[in-house]
């Protein structure tokens, strides 16, 4: 039987978090924090994520003010948190474009230390201009250049990494940097921190294989889970890696109830609560990339096409990238919608993410675990919709299943976080 | 106030004692819990932690101050940023969350860098080179100054960027914030431009306390104009008030290595010698708490202690010298406040883009 890992997203500024929602907490003040990070280390999950954008997202020229908006600086959580929990692996997004290697290199490695070994990278890319207008250096990477900065950032960061080596000397030269000097800092206990990626594309999947010990996905159902797991381990031997230094986490979503009824319901008002009309407008503005605001969401879909071209009306957010057909996503949108006698707001609910994970403790734990068995995944990063007691039931009910069924620890075996994955020394 | 005098420890590896074995302890967390916590039960205003970009071996300071914050719960916490390579936008954030994690502590030391040393770990500019402990001329001096001076412009305008009532979470209109209540910084000098708003909310303290050391005219004009806080390096009660003139209206600390006890003067004799920009002092706490009234009367607002082996001369600081002036009714015997600008008598300010 394969052994589960699990990781905990802090709710993001995404409208898959219900803040409207009572029990809704803060996002920003430090108790969140440690109420989430406690309750996965309680659940003895494997590692605490943090994602992050340097910019507000703005749609139709306004800072866009229907979802969760703000976040904490991520290394600085990160630093909180290892004061407050003792095992629990401790993951920041840091992005490989507004960073220089020296900084970032030594704040993973302080954090790798402060935390005794329980520090993670997800590296991510960015190129575009509207973010770059927070940073010195502004909007200068062609897209196309992007997985290649990204790969030669992750390399000087890495020549710095390994430098106690040779007494902390260091020098790393390519098109995008050159440095050289002295790391000032002795090896942490992780040596590198765990390097996660998040890319779903060739290049994103590539760049996981030769670098990433494990690698997020979008897909968490059998048939598209197996064949991302297939894909990409298949990828890992040309770079002199086996199959087990790469975890593969889909992203997961979850609602619990007393009885699988009770769940759907749940699930379904849930829903409703992240596609609001006024969301759902919104949502349809990112793929038509022009003002809706005049139509109705409980009325049928736009009969005007999408705008074809760069995307100007939502910046700041990474997903308007899948819409690489808008005419043809919208033409099916319109079908589908009038297959069904759908408005637009029903349209939405139907065509973004459901939740992966709908059901009793034991349906959920029956689920996650067969996904887990057929290679649809070596286990998920979950993120609940309520901040920040969205994992409480969760870690209460279906982990102690898990833990029962044989395939989720009791209890941390190692110290670190790569002891956790299981994917050896940095 | 009313207590009188100020307090602050200045952390630095094993000790500011040059020769002072190196110690691996000073890379694990425990090491800076315990020092902290120390500096806490003598009711110190605060403590800043040293920090630069090599070679000597640190952990990043804003990490350090993170990691430490939520063990302690009064205590000011003033990490230090070197400006000259970074990017004003993640510091921002990073001390504004720092501010969350202690709830109202946080403060951030910053310093300009002209070393070429630092400037190739970077690879993004350089410096004109100049022969050790000679400074650049006038004209690259003053760009500096007046860049860090906008490095800080942007940090306090980020701060600011959140009015402090933004987040509305107003189910019936299904905004989370009130976007009027965020505003662009459009900052745009000479070395950089900031479009803002900031990632993160206003802190609690509105504007956590910036901090500058500074030891001659040209870094008391940057305090005057960016900072909060002065630390300086008078050697005599003239240095402390000529000092003084040049950076009224700022919370002036004046910067003394400390070897504290009987055995001080000796300990400082060994010293001789060995360069120190602040003054050393070596002598008991009696002797110390004589010493700071001296120049407390000459117009410092406080010192900043910089022990020169840690962890004993930061014990017989809480232990000896804190009840020494507690006895002398110059310094607080409870805190009296939970933040570090109250700590300071620093009200917490407006917020400038607040209609």
């Amino acid at each position: 039987m394969k052994q589960i890992h699990l990781a905990a997203h802090f709710p993001g500024v995404n409208n898959t978090t219900v803040w409207s929602d009572p029990r809704a907490g803060s996002h920003i003040e430090f108790s969140s924090f440690v109420h989430f990070a406690q309750t996965a280390e309680r659940a003895k999950f494997d590692f605490f994520f943090l994602a992050e954008g340097l910019r507000l997202r703005e749609q139709n020229g306004l800072i866009y003010d229907l979802d969760v908006v703000g976040r904490p600086d991520t290394f600085t959580v990160l630093a909180g948190l290892a004061a407050v929990t003792s095992h629990l692996g401790l993951a920041g997004t840091i992005n490989s474009t507004f960073n220089e290697p020296f900084e970032v290199a030594r704040q993973f490695t302080s954090l790798d230390h402060l935390s005794e070994g329980r520090a993670a990278w997800n590296v991510v890319t960015s190129w575009d201009a509207f973010t770059g207008e927070n940073f010195r250096r502004g909007g200068y990477l062609p897209e196309s250049q992007r997985y290649e900065r990204a790969k030669r950032f992750l390399d000087a960061a890495t020549a710095l990494f390994d430098s106690w080596r040779e007494g902390g000397a260091f020098s790393y030269r390519d098109e995008f940097f050159d440095i050289a000097g002295k790391f000032d800092l002795p090896r942490s206990p992780q040596g590198r921190p765990v390097i996660l990626q998040a890319g779903d594309s060739d290049e994103g999947r590539e760049f996981a294989a030769a670098k990433a010990d494990a690698i997020f996905s979008r897909h968490a159902t059998l048939a598209e889970g197996q064949a991302f797991y297939r894909d990409v381990k298949g990828r890992l031997a040309k770079y002199g890696r086996t199959p087990d230094q790469l975890v593969v986490l889909p992203a997961a979503t979850f609602v619990l109830g007393d009885s699988d009824s009770e769940a759907q319901e749940l699930a379904h008002e849930v829903r409703r609560q992240q596609v609001s009309g006024q969301t759902a407008i919104k949502f349809l503005e990112q793929l038509w990339n022009r003002d809706l605001s005049s139509y109705d969401p409980d009325g049928p879909l736009p009969e005007i096409d999408p705008v074809v071209g760069e995307n100007t009306i939502a910046r700041g957010r990474a997903s308007v990238r899948q819409y690489r057909d808008p005419l043809g996503k919208a033409r099916e949108w319109r079908e589908l919608a009038a297959a069904k006698k759908l408005s637009i707001r029903e349209l939405v609910i139907e065509t973004t993410a459901r939740q992966t994970f709908i059901g009793s403790a034991s349906t959920v734990a029956t689920q996650i675990n067969e996904l887990v068995q057929a290679d649809a995944s070596d286990g998920f990063i979950l993120v609940p919709h309520v901040t920040p007691g969205g994992f409480d039931a969760f870690a209460d009910a279906v982990v102690p299943l898990l833990q029962e069924g044989g395939v989720f620890r009791s209890e941390y075996v190692g110290s670190s976080l790569r002891d956790h994955l299981g994917v050896g020394q940095g | 106030m009313g207590t009188g005098l100020h307090l602050a420890v200045a952390l630095e590896g094993t000790g500011w004692h040059p020769v002072t074995p190196p110690d691996d302890a000073r890379f694990t967390p425990g090491y800076w819990v315990d020092l902290v916590r120390e500096a806490e039960r003598g009711l110190l205003d605060f403590v800043t932690f040293e920090d630069d970009l090599g070679p000597v071996g640190r952990l990043d300071s804003v990490l350090v101050a993170s990691r430490v914050a939520p063990l302690t719960s009064h205590i000011g916490l003033i990490p230090t940023a070197v400006s000259s390579f970074t990017e004003p936008f993640h510091l921002s954030k990073a001390i504004a969350t720092l501010d969350y994690l202690s709830t109202g502590r946080a403060g951030v030391r910053v310093r300009g860098s002209w070393s070429n040393e630092h400037a190739r770990h970077f690879g993004r500019r350089t410096f004109p080179e100049t022969p050790d402990g000679v400074l650049p001329d006038a004209a690259v001096q003053d760009d500096l100054v007046d860049e860090t001076a906008d490095y800080v412009e942007v940090l306090r305008r980020l701060w600011d960027s959140w009015e402090d009532d933004a987040e509305i979470r107003d189910v019936a209109t299904g905004r989370f914030i009130d976007r009027d209540k965020l505003h662009y910084i459009d900052f745009a000098g000479n070395w950089f431009s900031v479009k803002g708003p900031s990632i993160t909310p206003r802190p609690p303290q509105g504007q956590p306390p910036v901090a500058v050391l500074s030891h001659a005219s040209r870094i008391h004009g940057l305090a005057r104009r960016s900072a909060d806080l002065v630390f300086t390096t008078p050697h005599s009660v003239d240095d402390v008030r000529s000092i003084g003139a040049e950076v009224q209206g700022l919370h002036h600390f004046a910067d003394v290595v400390v070897f504290l006890g009987a055995d001080g003067k000796a300990r400082v004799e060994a010293f001789e010698g060995l360069w120190s920009d602040a003054l050393v002092f070596g002598g008991t706490a009696a002797e110390l708490a004589d010493f700071l009234l001296e120049w407390h009367e000459a117009g410092v607002s406080g010192f900043r202690l910089r022990p020169a082996a840690l962890p004993d001369d930061l014990v017989a600081v809480t232990s000896e010298l804190v009840p020494e002036l507690q006895r002398r009714g110059v310094f607080r015997t409870a805190y009296e406040a939970s933040t570090l600008r109250g700590h300071l008598g620093l009200p917490r300010p407006a917020n400038r883009y607040a209609a």
